[in-house]
């Protein structure tokens, strides 16, 4: 189910693997540059994250293909959602693939992660395969989880969904968080929510108590605008959600940029591990989708103004823009890896659309876990179905 | 109709058509009243042993009316003491290095012997550290372990739920307790979304190793909204184990087990009971004294009528069948102990011995534990051996009254139970004094007494 070969070593990575892993270096590329980001603004915070980062080469190219990746797969899953081979929710997160990049950026694996339903993109960043993401989409024994779960109940190592019910993950992280600081091994939880779910009791109550209990958790808000089909203003008093942690600390980001992305989470992470409690973020960042799949995304925003942020600010064309005016790689060479994408990903579309659905033995299985098989009722009273853990 | 000359006499039903039951007005008045069971018996029940009773006149001598009314008024008086007085006298038999425990120190001592063998369980919950518990339960736990597994909330649980089940699925075994069950409502879509759930949706990958405990059902004058018996709520969903302990053994051993599990438990526990004293084996005291979950127990063997119950009604059970076996009906008295996975193996072995069933319970009738109890034995093999259908004894169909008149008549009383086998029993009334007959095979006419004067 963890499969991370594809992602390339963050920046936790020695120099000298990461100058192995990049085998075809040309000479007349700079290895690295310094870039100017966007001042973050802060809550309670004496200082924020830096202004000026340092990308290497390398990692850009990482962050170009993940973030390609990320909008194929989606973009694909789109595709086959208006074919009716994919069915149900599906939440697209094509417009905020800078969130989920330049947090795991942030992050290591062995840290915790946990979001709402727009997962897909989180499950790759977290060790998820395209294959596995999007056989569970069309709900084949290949997908992540057997076919069982669906778009919003991916599930890999330290990555716990993929929750559908709004501001449930939140509690569900600062515990995870609890766990972490319980057994002291200064991991983290990073915990994702949207602007929707910013409003919810439960994470007021989860607030409260990481809080009081010091918890290792970064909040994240990712804000794209739109609560479903209600924009921020109108669902919120206070539209500054990273203030709304009252007495917790908190930065408002640029969600589009991946620098800004990557530098505010080192900056919470960071803070975090030295055991300072809890940090939260907003994300200010878009999406191009409707809310889901059943929602064309026109009816509360105009088409100009997706337009807009599509040709302004996509997170993608940032990222070319800037390696390639600081000629940190050619046009064939990030063309090169579009093609690549693009095959990863037919090959993962065809394997999803193949892949035959689970058996119907599997139908009552992992009800519990370790124990023993167990007699489920079936539809009527002498269908007896097996149920195994 | 006929009248009441201090003697009952028993006219063939072909003079006079069997009617219908009607229930009397006032308990405490009490009409004599028998519905004929005009059921044919069937073949595959055993009715050559009920043919052991008088059919006729019962009477009692003298000595025996006076206990019989004795022991009918202790328990028309419904109460604590009445329930705690009639259940201590089945305990007398003791093992040789048995103690008496309270429901709370078996608790106390299953989490104590859980926290100390696993270092990952913690518990959870508000008041439980330095409080000591809101019932006590947790007495002494947190100068024992500290701040780090014994933790205080404040009062958010949806928010302290969800912690737990997140704590869950990274590794840890959290206790999470509710101060009442009635307060998990706030927090039913953690443990039902988040914890039950997520096992299946992740094909296995993702456990939650928790279990959510706290008194459930009703207290003692403490109105609608602090009485509700969640039995029939949680047991409802798949991804749930849900246990319901009754004495001091089962509590121990069920919250062991339950600690133990890698998933999710329901452990509904009953604040009644929690200073009533057990007879707790040498066996159960020990460190390692588990019940597995989803086994019920008879308490009690008999051969007339099976009474099933979970949590405190077991006692009520008990003490119907001790009063009911002075007349000579015996009846089998089962613990479901859990009430998901629901051992109805041991109910229906029960129903295919005795052919009468009837179920008890704190919780609202209307898809409730004996509603499931009903529909699983008319679906099973133990059908065919029912000799009339299955009666469900329950709470009210009211939310909790406050006042205690009310209160008291708004859950089963032993008389209830035993009231409840009126198409089973004939209940003669003979001076004042009552009776008990199994009259499986009597079809008598709707015989009315005057009022007897019990008090």
């Amino acid at each position: 189910e963890y499969e991370p070969s594809h992602i390339y070593l963050n920046r936790a990575v020695s120099a000298g693997a990461a100058a192995v892993v990049s085998a075809r270096t040309y000479a007349d590329f700079t290895n690295e540059a310094t870039f100017e980001i966007k001042k973050c603004d802060t809550f309670k915070l004496d200082e924020g994250p830096a202004t000026q980062v340092v990308m290497t080469r390398d990692e850009g190219l990482q962050y170009y293909r993940t973030m390609q990746t990320m909008r194929r797969m989606e973009l694909k899953a789109d595709q086959l959602y208006k074919q009716k081979i994919i069915r149900g929710f599906c939440h697209l997160y094509d417009g905020q693939e800078a969130c989920a990049v330049g947090i795991e950026a942030a992050i290591n694996l062995s840290d915790h992660l946990i979001t709402a339903y727009r997962a897909h993109g989180y499950t790759y960043t977290r060790g998820g395969t395209v294959k596995k993401i999007m056989a569970e989409l069309t709900g084949r024994r290949g997908g992540i989880a057997k076919g069982k779960g669906g778009s919003m109940h991916m599930y890999c190592k330290h990555f716990y969904g993929g929750n559908g019910i709004v501001g449930a993950q939140v509690p569900l992280g600062a515990g995870v968080a609890l766990a972490c600081k319980y057994q002291g091994n200064s991991e983290l939880c990073v915990c994702l929510y949207g602007d929707g779910a910013a409003n919810q009791g439960q994470i007021f109550e989860t607030y409260n108590m990481a809080a009081l209990w010091k918890l290792p958790v970064i909040f994240i808000c990712e804000n794209n605008g739109y609560g479903m089909g209600t924009s921020v203003e109108r669902a919120a008093a206070s539209t500054d959600y990273f203030k709304r942690g009252e007495f917790i600390p908190g930065v408002r980001v640029d969600g589009m940029d991946v620098l800004c992305v990557r530098e505010a989470s080192r900056f919470a992470a960071d803070y975090c591990r030295s055991g300072k409690g809890p940090i939260l973020m907003e994300l200010q960042t878009y999406r191009y989708h409707g809310h889901s799949m059943s929602d064309p995304g026109v009816s509360y925003r105009t088409r100009e103004e997706i337009q807009e942020v599509r040709s302004k600010s996509d997170p993608i064309s940032m990222l070319k823009d800037r390696m390639l005016s600081n000629n940190m790689a050619s046009v064939e060479e990030l063309k090169e890896i579009d093609v690549e994408v693009r095959k990863e990903i037919e090959d993962a579309a065809q394997f999803a659309t193949t892949d035959p659905e689970p058996p119907l033995e599997d139908l009552c299985n992992h009800i519990f876990h370790n124990n023993p098989p167990l007699e489920v009722r079936g539809t009527n009273p002498w269908s007896k179905l097996k149920s195994v853990s | 109709m006929l009248p009441y000359s201090g003697s009952v006499s028993l006219v063939s039903s072909f003079l006079f058509p069997p009617l219908q039951f009607v229930p009397p007005p006032n308990r405490s008045d009490w009409l004599c009243v028998v519905t004929p069971s005009v059921r044919r018996v069937t073949r595959s029940s055993d009715w050559s042993k009920s043919r052991r009773f008088p059919t006729g006149l019962a009477h009692s001598p003298a000595e025996d009316s006076l206990k019989m009314a004795a022991s009918l008024r202790c328990f028309l008086r419904s109460g604590k003491k009445a329930v705690s007085a009639l259940g201590q006298r089945e305990f007398h038999r003791s093992a040789p290095a048995a103690a008496q425990v309270t429901v709370r120190d078996a608790l106390n001592q299953a989490m104590d012997e859980e926290l100390e063998r696993d270092e990952r369980v913690f518990l959870l919950g508000e008041e439980v550290a330095q409080y000591d518990g809101a019932y006590k339960v947790s007495r002494g736990l947190w100068k024992k372990y500290g701040d780090k597994r014994i933790i205080d909330t404040p009062i958010s649980e949806m928010g302290f739920a969800g912690i737990a089940v997140g704590a869950a699925m990274a590794g840890l075994r959290p206790i999470c307790e509710f101060m009442t069950f009635n307060f998990s409502m706030q927090a039913i879509d953690q443990v039902i979304n988040s914890a039950a759930k997520t096992c299946y949706m992740s094909a296995g990958l993702q456990a939650v190793p928790i279990v959510f405990r706290g008194p459930n059902g009703a207290s003692a004058g403490v109105a609608a909204q602090h009485s509700q018996c969640f039995a029939a709520w949680y047991a409802h969903c798949p991804g749930l184990k849900v246990v319901s302990p009754w004495n001091s053994e089962d509590a121990k051993g069920l919250l062991k087990s339950s600690i133990r599990d890698d998933n999710p438990v329901v452990f509904l526990e009953n604040e009644l009971l929690y200073g009533v004293p057990f007879e707790m084996s040498e066996e159960a005291q020990s460190k390692d004294f588990t019940i597995p979950i989803g086994k019920a127990k008879v308490e009690r063997a008999g051969s007339h009528i099976t009474l099933v119950s979970h949590s405190r009604y077991v006692g009520h059970c008990l003490d119907a069948a001790a009063v009911l076996a002075k007349e000579g009906i015996e009846c089998e008295v089962i613990n479901l102990r859990t009430i998901r996975p629901m051992d109805v193996e041991s109910i229906e072995a029960s129903v295919m011995k005795t052919n009468h069933l009837v179920t008890v319970e704190g919780g609202w009738p209307q898809f409730g534990v004996g509603a499931e109890i009903c529909a699983r034995i008319m679906e099973g093999s133990a059908f065919n051996y029912l000799d009339s259908p299955v009666t469900r004894v329950t709470g009210v169909d009211i939310p909790m009254p406050y006042a205690k008149i009310l209160e008291d008549h708004s859950l089963p009383q032993i008389k209830d139970i035993i009231f409840s086998l009126h198409n089973l029993v004939l209940i003669i009334v003979r001076n004042g004094n009552y009776s008990f007959v199994f009259a499986e095979f009597l079809i008598c006419p709707y015989l009315a007494a005057t009022k007897p004067n019990l008090h």
